[in-house]
């Protein structure tokens, strides 16, 4: 990453301008299947394969397809791949699938995707827009598995638990049980605890945000703070 | 003009053309590994019920469809997965709904020795309430192991409930509905089998695609 430019756009993938908590796109996934650590990381996964893919033809097709067809156009490579990633899901990861189940074909109607060829693919060379769709993919993926995490430690005070759906039954020994007889806790697992945990990890975001520009501020000693970061 | 209407309707169509080729070689690609797949978590399902050396058959493939408002409720016919060892019936095991859940259908594993004796029962997948009613899932608590042995007999038909109906079997605290829809179905399913029993393992097995089921107990919470 010694180009600026991948800098920016990894930064802007993970933080400044991520697709949870900026951006605020997909909570429909986002919400529904985040109640484990596992869970969270299958989707998150599965997102950010397409969201490369798709970032990586449409990048590839900007110069001939006409912008009137634009759209009809990204939306059908879009579901082409979803289609095809769930079939293979299906093949090779049938445990993880099957709880995952609807969200996959969903990922479709994840606008992050659509909002992605949009807004950069469309404008840019392959490699910046791969690099783009990695960067917000695994943005979005992280937010994921920790608002999964933070959802399973207090609604059932574990961690990773059904790891060998994804990797194999080796992967159990990945499972931390945090507590032990622990009784659940409810409300974290439902979903308004996915409301909540995401409010939380919005508002520590925030307060990240606003104490490195006081920080920078002072720094420089000038009275010009740096713009906010807002959703696009 | 009419000429760019044209080529924008070609290369949509050939993106068309080339979305759909990719999706049908993934599917061609993984079709039979995924049928695998089915049949394979739908055979580790039966075997936890009917263990696999009482048996000789091709469980899986043994199998009669029953649509009959005696047994299922309307839209879920009902399928029958039979045992047989040396020919003779060992086993039957239906895939039935229990359409009253708390939170729609749940879909269940009821397995009965050819004597009408249950071996257990399973849930398969379920709407219901986390941390209420999925104590009916196996790896929740034990309460589904309580029937396992039980008959049409024992208890006696006026104590197959749950214990506030006057029955045997325990409810939940909070959660009543759940296990009710679940004891009906099963109770419901055993005089469906004492009737028919003949019937239900003389039937022809009939060719027919494994239920895209879920191998690990499913919930969903859109």
């Amino acid at each position: 990453m010694a180009n600026p430019q991948y800098t920016e756009i990894t930064r802007n993938g993970f933080w400044s301008n991520n697709v949870a908590l900026v951006q605020i796109l997909g909570l429909c996934p986002l919400l529904a299947v985040t109640n484990t650590t596992v869970n969270g990381l299958g989707l998150g996964l599965a997102t950010t394969l397409v969201l490369v893919a798709s970032n990586l033809i449409v990048s590839l097709i900007r110069n001939i397809v006409r912008p009137e067809i634009r759209l009809p156009a990204f939306v059908m490579i879009i579901a082409s791949l979803v289609t095809a990633i769930e079939l293979a899901m299906n093949a090779w990861f049938h445990d993880l699938y099957n709880i995952l189940g609807i969200f996959i074909p969903l990922i479709v109607t994840n606008c992050a995707i659509l909002g992605r060829a949009e807004s950069f693919a469309v404008k840019n060379t392959p490699l910046p827009a791969v690099v783009d769709g990695l960067a917000m993919g695994l943005g979005f993926c992280s937010v994921l598995v920790v608002l999964g995490g933070l959802r399973e430690a207090i609604g059932s005070g574990t961690l990773f638990a059904n790891a060998s759906l994804m990797f194999g039954e080796w992967a159990n020994v990945l499972t931390v049980t945090l507590v032990e007889d622990y009784r659940g806790f409810l409300l974290a697992i439902l979903p308004p605890g996915a409301f909540i945990g995401l409010g939380v990890l919005i508002a520590i975001k925030n307060v990240l945000d606003s104490r490195s520009a006081q920080r920078r501020e002072r720094a420089t000693g000038s009275g010009t703070a740096p713009a906010p970061t807002t959703a696009q | 003009m009419l000429r760019k209407v044209l080529t924008s309707a070609l290369l949509l169509a050939l993106f068309g053309v080339v979305g759909a080729t990719l999706v049908a070689i993934t599917y061609s690609a993984t079709a039979e590994r995924i049928e695998a797949n089915h049949r394979e978590a739908l055979l580790k399902r039966l075997n936890a019920l009917v263990p696999p050396t009482s048996y000789d058959n091709d469980m899986v493939s043994d199998t009669i469809r029953i649509d009959d408002p005696e047994l299922n409720p309307k839209r879920h016919p009902a399928t029958v997965y039979r045992a047989r060892r040396m020919g003779r019936p060992e086993a039957a095991v239906f895939s039935v709904v229990a359409p009253d859940g708390y939170n729609g259908a749940i879909q269940l594993l009821v397995a009965i020795r050819h004597d009408g004796t249950l071996i257990g029962v399973r849930v398969v997948s379920h709407h219901e309430t986390p941390g209420l009613g999925d104590n009916i899932e196996e790896r929740k608590s034990e309460w589904i192991h309580g029937f396992d042995g039980r008959s049409l007999t024992n208890p006696p038909e006026e104590r197959w409930k749950v214990k506030k109906d006057g029955g045997v079997f325990d409810q939940f605290t909070g959660a009543t509905i759940t296990p009710r829809a679940v004891v009906k179905a099963v109770y419901k399913t055993l005089k469906y089998f004492d009737r028919h029993r003949r019937e239900i393992f003389a039937r022809q097995a009939k060719q027919m695609e494994i239920e895209h089921g879920q191998s690990a107990v499913h919930r969903d919470h859109p």
